[in-house]
């Protein structure tokens, strides 16, 4: 089997022959996302039709509601940015052969935390202090409930899965009780108001923007997006992580210790997903409120899956599911808003599936379309 | 055309095949050719076994044994050639179909469900039941009559996790017997097993055969071959290269049809497989009819160098992760001096595995460890390597390469630490570093910037030995460092490690490959489960003397005292100065 | 009189999880991983309600929630075992496929984001409480006998010394003939009956399908699988301490002895407790979430 078994896996293992041009790794990239988006948007027409409308139709809404008004731009813009968050915290802990289904609650966590801390400031602080410590804040309270799943994998092989999941419970849990037993305003689920350290929003700055969530978050995460490539291509911890997720066999005998990466990879992946939480908090409504960020843990998933786990793949991936998921919002007169929900998920399942064989046939395809 | 006429040509034996008729044949293949992917594991091989015969299918690792036989217990599809069992073609049949027509394989690597009980994994697919539950209780009094019948005997109510390697070798010829197999095909069985109970294998094997069952034992181990088969087959490089009967031939006119004229040295390497034809399978006293090689010149009585040995080992042990009672590797202590080449032969998982990644950094182990006099037993894996120890790891697409990072990242693996500025990785350097070793050792393709993936076995096994020797080091830890690389490669990997141990390194040499223990080699230890049961300058340590510790039959660990003494073999003597 | 009630009331809810955790035991018993419990579950319970809700009759409703569960579980069959799509991933996506299913057609059929009509169910009023509403609902007595028969399949007949060979060592169970994709079909489909029974349960239990309406509990049945160490005595076991933490908890509400939330929480911190090793170590099937 051994000389059988090391041929397979060369040839299955390697979408790109030796001979593999840059082009060729560009289609290997590109593909699967393709091919989802495709799959998705066969459903999307069989679940517009179900509901007897025109799929045509419904996309012009959706790219109205979305990209066609400066409202609509915003809350893209928006929820793009949330979904950059959890879609780099997913990519990182992949980049390092983990699963972090911790998202859910490590940004509910940094969402916490900024919130709590900044409601606790002294309401004269500076914003140039103020942000800076609870952008910190939000990545700390991100970082610990990320923290605990990394420990355990390295200390017991404590399955980061299941652990990430029952994290979510667990750690959601006790934020609603904090919450409703101490920390809410009355007759609500949300804290007070930050005293200090609110971002701005793009309205504040353009009246274009009016009502859309919109605020200057974005800025802060696509830095951290650039650190993130930074830190993952550029450096020796990055090049460490990725030679972990890749062979940890081949990473130990490298000279890292594999527990150790796996350590910091969870904190940094909880602390990106907790940064999300500022988006929200200092950026929108200023408070910490119960399910803020509800489904952007797992949607985060599927961002860093189309975007490939690289950063610029994740921030574009982001505003694709942000826009799908604003513009279920402004068709949801023709069809249900629920419709999105439906077309992430098949967009996921037809990442995974998309397996060399498939995407050897379909390449075959294409060349074959090209000549 | 009959069987008869198409007896494969052998390498120089002239072996007379008296072959029987086709339609006696137990097993008939012919034109066998088998690819994975551009490997071409089959070459045209032939098989012919009569019913009722005990047949060796021998040849070196890699020749194509295994996957032949696979291909006739149905695991494998046959790309080319046919197969016929009891005269019925059944080319490309399943397993569940050899299974149902007789053919029974035990694999090397035992297909066991180690939470099930004996009984479970005997009859695992053809349960006996009684109504719709599944009946454990004949379950259990059919495998003990068949382990009474068989000589195989065990208790069949025991998890298979709780077995011995012996025993659970028992159960996976029980499975094949309790399906009925009348054809047994066992694939390098006697690698994991102690001399006795591959006495009492051998006794079962021998049972099987006279009541009428046949058998084919895949095997690159002569004196096996000797001691049990009545008929030989012997392949290389995928083909069939010879066919004689056990008693007309000698180990000596196999190990040439096995390894072919093109390979001069290794015949000294295989003769090592050899114990005496004479010995059978009792192998306990052979050596002292074998002719010593003359101790020429006083080589051996040479003072100890007065320089502190580079690496040395005192009493290192290192337990089985999964069972602290189990020990790998056994109180083994050795030293390796500068300029010196160690060579440790063995039967592989006798503890090779363990010794390396416990000098490397990889194992935990007990005992004492000095690089050039300093104790780095506390040390990891990276102190270690920066202080001077290098490491070719025996299994290079798991350890030794990250296959999906490219070849300039892969030449740092381990030295990532040296190539930086700040927190970042110097992409200059690294690239120039890249260029460097690429032409200094002959990478092809010579780009960069592919993948480790892509490049051929050897070229992989390149980037790992200019990595680890193009760099500052005093101490080397080479194990396996030609295993499954083309001849160019190996012959330039050999010449790097005689120049490095010229140039003053101290070379750890690990290898399953006797005749490369023997060309490389100033001084032969051999290990044997966990022990490294002697240490010999290479002037004395011919095959013949090195085969009784290889199997277990010779025992005389080292001790401290004979350390000392043989350390003192000279440096950068002829390799072949050995031979009379 | 008090301890009968509280008995009920635990069995009540852990019915569920029995159904749910019998169908991960059986999915990661074949090595795939019961991560889309919950999603099965909340299929399985919205075509309890469309099934009842169109044929006025609970039963064909139970046989749609069974269906259901089982048509999630092709998809994950599929893209696992065919496409060996990565099994968390796959798993994760079809929780979200659920959600975002059972949320359009609610609409679609019944044009509500939040909860279908009232629909028929099986025993008396939920209002009813106590004995009879719990022991007069035939699916409980389903649910009573579900693990221990799963126990007995398991251990006591051909094909489930099948099932365990395949979680355990597929290639071992392939060289004998056992045919291994055919077992991990038949072990995620029926993990998908189960669960979808488990959903059928609630959604009878309730009379209606609401958003959302598992909260959890597919996850929680998930825990019971790693806390009771995948053998079905030990999770049925795992259920009921589950369940019993919960019914204190609804039954010592006025009290405030313990906030609600650090209750919830017991079932995952003693999975954790139980993954780190503190209880004894849980080892799951050696082959779970590989493709050889």
């Amino acid at each position: 089997m051994s000389s059988g078994s090391e041929a397979e896996v060369t040839a299955i293992g390697s979408p790109v022959g030796p001979s593999g041009g840059r082009r060729d790794r560009l289609a290997a990239a590109l593909l699967p996302p393709l091919m989802a988006l495709a799959l998705a948007a066969v459903v999307g027409d069989l679940l517009i039709l179900a509901f007897g409308e025109a799929p045509r139709e419904v996309y012009r809404l959706l790219i109205e509601g979305t990209w066609g008004n400066a409202y609509g731009l915003g809350q893209v813009l928006y929820k793009a940015t949330t979904l950059t968050c959890t879609g780099l915290a997913f990519a990182i802990a992949a980049r390092a052969g983990l699963f972090n289904i911790g998202g859910e609650s490590q940004i509910a966590a940094g969402g916490f935390a900024a919130g709590t801390v900044g409601f606790l400031l002294p309401a004269a602080m500076p914003a140039l202090l103020a942000v800076p410590l609870l952008v910190l804040a939000a990545m700390a309270g991100g970082g610990v409930v990320g923290a605990v799943p990394g420990a355990l994998k390295a200390r017991f092989g404590a399955n980061e899965v299941i652990v990430t999941i029952m994290l979510n419970f667990i750690v959601l849990a006790l934020l609603n009780y904090a919450v409703s037993s101490h920390l809410h305003v009355p007759e609500t689920l949300h804290t007070p108001e930050i005293a200090a350290g609110v971002i701005p929003r793009l309205a504040d700055f353009s009246s274009t923007f009016r009502g859309s969530a919109a605020n200057l978050s974005m800025l802060i995460v696509v830095a951290a997006a650039a650190l993130l490539w930074w830190y993952l291509f550029r450096t020796r911890r990055g090049y460490e992580l990725r030679a972990v997720g890749l062979q940890p066999d081949a990473a130990e005998y490298g000279g890292v210790r594999v527990g150790s990466v796996w350590t910091r990879a969870m904190i940094i992946s909880g602390a990106v997903a907790g940064l999300g939480g500022i988006n929200y908090v200092l950026g929108y409504k200023h408070y910490y409120e119960e399910g803020f960020a509800t489904g952007s843990g797992f949607l985060g998933i599927a961002v860093a899956l189309v975007g490939r786990n690289h950063p610029v793949g994740v921030m574009l991936a982001a505003l694709l599911f942000a826009t799908l998921s604003q513009g279920g919002l402004a068709v949801n007169a023709l069809v249900p808003k629920q419709m999105v929900d439906v077309l992430q998920a098949v967009v996921i399942l037809a990442m995974v599936t998309s397996v060399p064989e498939v995407q050897r046939v379909l390449r075959a395809g294409l060349r074959g379309v090209r000549s | 055309m009959s069987g008869a006429e198409r007896s494969p040509t052998s390498a120089g034996s002239g072996p007379t095949a008296d072959t029987p008729l086709a339609d006696e044949l137990a097993i008939r293949m012919r034109g066998i050719t088998k690819f994975f992917g551009a490997v071409r594991a089959n070459n045209g091989a032939e098989l012919e076994v009569p019913a009722g015969q005990l047949h060796a299918l021998v040849g070196e690792n890699g020749a194509g044994k295994s996957t032949l036989m696979r291909i006739l217990s149905g695991m494998y599809e046959p790309d080319a050639g046919s197969v016929r069992v009891d005269g019925r073609d059944v080319t490309g049949w399943s397993t569940a179909s050899a299974i149902a027509a007789g053919v029974g394989m035990v694999h090397q690597h035992f297909m066991l469900v180690p939470t099930l009980t004996v009984a479970e994994n005997v009859v695992l697919g053809r349960e006996p039941r009684r109504g719709p539950s599944f009946d454990r209780a004949r379950a259990e009094r059919e495998v003990n009559e068949l382990g009474a019948s068989s000589g195989l005997v065990v208790e069949p109510g025991r998890r298979v996790a709780d077995l011995s390697v012996g025993e659970a070798q028992r159960v996976e010829i029980l499975k094949t017997l309790y399906r009925g197999a009348r054809i047994l095909i066992l694939d390098e069985p006697t690698a994991v097993l102690s001399p006795p109970e591959v006495e009492e294998l051998w006794t079962v094997l021998r049972r099987l055969r006279d009541k009428g069952g046949t058998v084919v034992l895949i095997t690159h181990k002569l004196d096996e071959v000797m001691a049990i088969s009545d008929f030989i087959t012997v392949m290389r490089s995928g083909a069939t290269v010879s066919r004689i009967r056990t008693s007309d031939t000698t180990p000596r006119e196999i190990a040439r049809a096995m390894v072919g004229r093109e390979v001069a040295l290794a015949m000294d390497a295989i003769g090592g497989m050899i114990p005496s034809p004479a010995s059978g399978g009792d192998g306990s006293t052979t050596t002292t009819t074998q002719a010593q090689p003359s101790l020429r010149g006083t080589d051996l009585l040479a003072p100890v160098p007065a320089a502190p040995p580079a690496l040395e080992l005192r009493a290192v042990s290192v337990v089985a992760p999964d069972d602290a009672r189990r020990r790998l590797l056994d109180r083994v202590s050795f030293t390796v001096a500068p300029g010196e080449i160690l060579g440790i032969a063995g039967v592989e998982g006798n503890g090779q595995t363990a010794l390396v990644e416990a000098i490397a950094g990889l194992a935990q182990f007990t005992g004492e460890l000095r690089l050039n006099g300093r104790d780095v037993a506390a040390l990891g894996v990276r102190a270690r390597s920066d202080a001077g120890l290098s490491h070719i790891p025996e299994d290079r697409q798991r350890r030794g390469l990250i296959l999906d990072f490219n070849v300039a990242d892969n030449l740092i693996l381990g030295r990532q630490h040296h190539f930086t500025s700040g927190p970042s990785l110097d992409r200059g350097r690294i690239a120039a570093n890249a260029r460097q070793q690429i032409s200094a050792f002959d990478i092809r393709p010579p780009d960069a910037t592919l993948p480790a993936r892509a490049l051929s076995g050897g070229n992989q096994q390149k980037i790992i030995v200019a990595r680890e020797m193009g760099r500052d080091f005093s101490v080397l830890l080479a194990a396996q460092p030609t295993r499954g690389v083309d001849v160019g490669a190996i012959e330039f990997i050999h010449q790097e490690l005689r120049d490095a141990r010229d140039a003053g390194k101290a070379i750890l040499l690990v290898s399953a490959d006797l005749a490369e223990i023997l060309a490389l080699s100033d001084r032969v230890g051999v290990m044997y489960r966990g022990r490294l049961v002697t240490v010999l300058p290479r002037a004395i340590a011919t095959p013949e003397v090195l085969g009784p510790y290889m199997t277990g039959a010779a025992d005389n660990p080292v001790d401290e005292l004979s350390i000392a003494n043989e350390r003192a073999t000279p440096v950068g003597r002829p390799r072949d100065g050995g031979r009379a | 009189m008090i301890g009968i009630i509280f008995l009920a009331q635990t069995i009540r809810i852990a019915m569920p999880y029995f159904f749910a955790a019998a169908g991960g035991v059986v999915s990661e018993r074949v090595g795939i991983i019961g991560l889309s419990l919950e999603g099965f579950m909340l299929t399985g319970a919205f075509c309890t309600v469309l099934g009842s809700y169109y044929s006025g009759d609970p039963w064909i409703g139970l046989l749609c929630g069974i269906a259901g569960g089982m048509a999630a579980a092709l998809i994950l069959a599929v893209a696992t075992i065919r496409f060996r799509a990565d099994q968390v991933v796959a798993g994760i996506a079809i929780n979200l496929l659920a959600i975002g299913a059972t949320r359009f057609f609610l609409r679609l059929f019944f044009n509500s984001s939040s909860n279908s009509p009232r629909v028929v169910g099986f025993g008396g009023e939920q209002s009813a409480g106590g004995l009879f509403a719990t022991f007069g609902n035939p699916i409980v007595w389903l649910g009573l006998i579900t693990l221990p028969v799963l126990g007995l399949v398991l251990y006591r007949t051909p094909f489930g010394l099948r099932l365990r060979a395949v979680g355990e060592h597929p290639q071992a169970a392939r060289s004998l003939g056992v045919s291994v994709n055919r077992l991990r079909y038949i072990g995620v489909i029926l993990s998908g009956a189960l669960a979808g029974l488990g959903g059928a349960y609630l959604a009878s239990d309730q009379h209606q399908f609401t958003d959302g309406m598992t909260a959890g509990r597919g996850f929680i049945a998930l825990a019971a699988v790693i806390f009771g160490r995948w053998d079905p005595k030990r999770v049925a076991l795992a259920c009921l301490l589950f369940a019993a933490a919960e019914t204190l908890q609804i039954q010592l509400q006025g009290l405030q002895l313990v906030p609600s939330q650090f209750v919830e929480m017991i079932p995952y911190v003693l999975t954790i407790i139980a993954l780190v090793g503190v209880v004894g170590r849980a080892s799951p099937p050696a082959a779970l979430g590989k493709m050889e």
